[in-house]
């Protein structure tokens, strides 16, 4: 990081070590690569956010009010799909994963360096052809899930698309490798499995999901650009194909995904809450076995997001009991978070405040997951904005919620100076109460049969 | 690398599923509509890549014992291996063009006689696995030049030589899905 050769010279950070838009896209050092994620995410993140803006204004009025149908379905398609592709699954992997997993087990850098900045290009690549399809094609309407078979159907640029994503999902898998590598071969002495900081459990079980989940929505989405270049007929009944297979293989995929999203936040969490109760955390096993758990029962559940799509209900009531398994090693990471509270001297700095809104957030996220997770309920709520308020409980008020938390808390390391604490409080206050505004009205709004993506309710 | 190769077995994997799937729903259909596969050709290529999988093994072998002429040689014999694949299933592949045994839309009955209304169905998952399959073929080539290039100038001796080896795998891999692919389209029924 710095150079010290001679004991005159300045201290020199990697920030300030070379000069120039060139060093930066050409370099090797974990920690810059972490930077430019941050910027990009961020970019993506806002674009989207106004997306979800444009959305919220169509709903002021029951009539048509900025936008026709067509462009509603646009526009929710792209929320959805850049939300997910473009900012969130890279993200906290990307960024702070990146900036901090070496620091934290001890090595100079990731395994494979030039892989890391690779797989950087690929998601710049991936985010360029899906921006391409969106303003000089004609768009996405399919929703983010591209089910089949409108996905083969409508006029858009699906293709131009779902090679964004295979291209994306590559930079996913090809950085989860890197952190195995690096987690397994370049921890230093001493730093035993028992010893790792959570953060860092919390990114291996990510890992493995995107290393193992990720290939499946690869090939998903090439056989569904087959499908519509070569009429392969896979997915489609009238060449003898199957469309439901898609949903099985796309959610095969999509929901190891959800916890690929959510479980570096988990792991940021584990971080902050011991740091600002001033004790150490309460269960360090329990935690972080409770990431890997997450992560093999994640692929076994996939079948909860098709309890209406007719598949056997032998197979409806293994998913559903499958999917109530994952709240127990989610409980016990809530359950030793508020143990490490219990006693502890609380200072609520701008990232516990953060962190105490995940723990709030993410428990309403979750325990409405178990809403979802009991088939009868399902079958009440498929399709309606509890749905909606569900996941973004889960991923706005979890991942979201604890990336901030994670920003604020290694801002200094990361750049060098403190964050100023006054204005970061007010910035958390406006997003808690704004995002539960947003988003708690619509737990009732989908219980009442609101259903979701409709953009005129009249 | 061995973390990688477990994504490429998840790739196909899915496309294996989709395999079961389908064969489970028309068992008759996949009998109809193997026969229409070469299994003579099948059988050559199967044999070749296994000779090109030995090959590759050598040339690792070789690079280990400090013979890097040797290893090139060997890895050479690969590529040519590779090639004679490639060769024959360009033929094959002619083959199904003419016969209209095309994937789904492009599928048509009345040039090859196949009865089954679902038969389209098989080639489009022939088409898919075999080209997907042949795309890695290419990828694998391609290291294997790479590697041998890197051997002539000299960058392997036996206390460096992890490109090859893992160039070895690569390729290891490959055959090893065809070996898979060869008995499930070709000799099923």
């Amino acid at each position: 990081m710095a150079s010290t050769t001679h004991d005159d010279q300045e201290y020199v950070d990697y920030i300030h070590e070379s000069k120039g838009i060139w060093s930066w896209m050409t370099t090797l050092d974990h920690k810059r690569i972490g930077i430019m994620y941050l910027v990009t995410t961020m970019i993506f993140f806002t674009v989207a956010g106004f997306l979800a803006v444009a959305l919220r204004l169509e709903h002021w009025t029951p009539q048509q009010t900025i936008m026709g149908a067509d462009t509603y379905n646009k526009v929710f398609t792209l929320h959805g799909a850049i939300m997910v592709f473009l900012f969130i699954i890279p993200s906290i992997p990307g960024s702070l994963a990146n900036f901090l997993l070496p620091l934290m087990i001890g090595a100079k850098d990731v395994a494979f360096p030039r892989l890391n900045l690779f797989s950087y290009y690929l998601y710049v690549i991936g985010a360029v052809m899906a921006c391409w399809a969106i303003l000089f094609g004609q768009g996405v309407d399919t929703g983010w899930t591209f089910y089949t078979p409108y996905s083969i159907k409508t006029g858009s640029s699906v293709v131009t698309v779902v090679f964004a994503v295979f291209i994306a999902g590559f930079s996913s898998i090809l950085t989860g490798l890197n952190f195995i590598a690096t987690i397994h071969k370049l921890r230093a002495p001493g730093m035993t499995f028992h010893r790792m900081p959570l953060f860092v459990w919390a990114t291996y079980a990510t890992s493995i999901l995107q290393v193992l989940a990720t290939p499946v929505i690869g090939i998903t989405m090439v056989l569904l650009a087959m499908e519509r270049i070569l009429k392969i007929g896979i997915f489609d009944a009238k060449l003898g194909g199957d469309p439901i297979l898609f949903q099985h293989f796309f959610w095969f995929y999509s929901h190891p995904a959800v916890y690929i999203m959510i479980l570096p936040g988990m792991g940021i969490i584990s971080e902050l809450i011991p740091v600002f109760s001033r004790k150490p955390i309460f269960g360090y096993r329990a935690i972080a076995y409770s990431s890997l758990a997450i992560a093999a029962i994640s692929f076994l559940v996939w079948g909860h997001h098709m309890f209406v799509s007719g598949q056997s209900d032998l197979s409806n009531f293994i998913f559903s009991l499958l999917t109530v398994l994952v709240a127990v090693p989610t409980a016990i990471k809530i359950f030793n978070w508020t143990s490490t509270l219990y006693k502890g001297s609380i200072r609520l700095t701008t990232p516990m405040l953060y962190a105490l809104g995940f723990v709030f957030l993410f428990s309403i996220g979750g325990l409405t997951g178990l809403f979802l997770a009991a088939l009868s309920v399902d079958v009440h709520l498929t399709e309606t904005y509890f749905i909606v308020a569900h996941f973004h409980y889960v991923m706005m008020g979890g991942t979201v919620m604890a990336m901030l938390g994670g920003f604020h808390y290694w801002w200094p390391k990361m750049f060098g100076r403190m964050v100023p604490e006054g204005p970061s409080r007010i910035g958390w206050f406006f997003v808690f109460t704004g995002f539960n505004v947003v988003f708690l009205p619509q737990f009732w709004l989908g219980s009442h049969g609101m259903p979701r993506r409709y953009y005129n309710l009249r | 690398m061995w973390l990688f190769l477990v994504t490429e077995v998840m790739l196909f994997g899915g496309l294996f599923v989709a395999y079961i799937i389908f064969r489970n729903l028309y068992p008759e259909m996949y009998h109809e509509a193997h026969h229409h596969l070469n299994k003579v050709m099948g059988a050559i290529n199967t044999i070749v890549l296994i000779f090109s999988s030995w090959t590759m093994a050598t040339a690792v072998g070789m690079a280990q014992r400090n013979e890097p002429k040797k290893s090139f040689r060997y890895m050479a014999v690969t590529i040519v291996c590779a090639c004679v694949f490639l060769v024959i299933k360009f033929f094959e592949y002619e083959h199904k063009f003419h016969e209209g045994l095309l994937p789904g839309g492009y599928f048509d009955a009345a040039k090859n006689g196949l009865t089954h209304p679902k038969a389209d169905l098989f080639f489009s998952l022939y088409f898919m696995m075999t080209g997907l399959h042949g795309l890695h073929v290419l990828v694998g080539m391609s290291l294997i030049v790479w590697v041998m290039w890197r051997t002539k100038r000299g960058d392997f001796n036996s206390h460096y030589y992890t490109p090859v080896e893992m160039s070895g795998l690569y390729w290891h891999l490959v055959d090893l899905i065809w070996i898979y692919l060869f008995p499930l389209l070709y000799l099923i029924g």
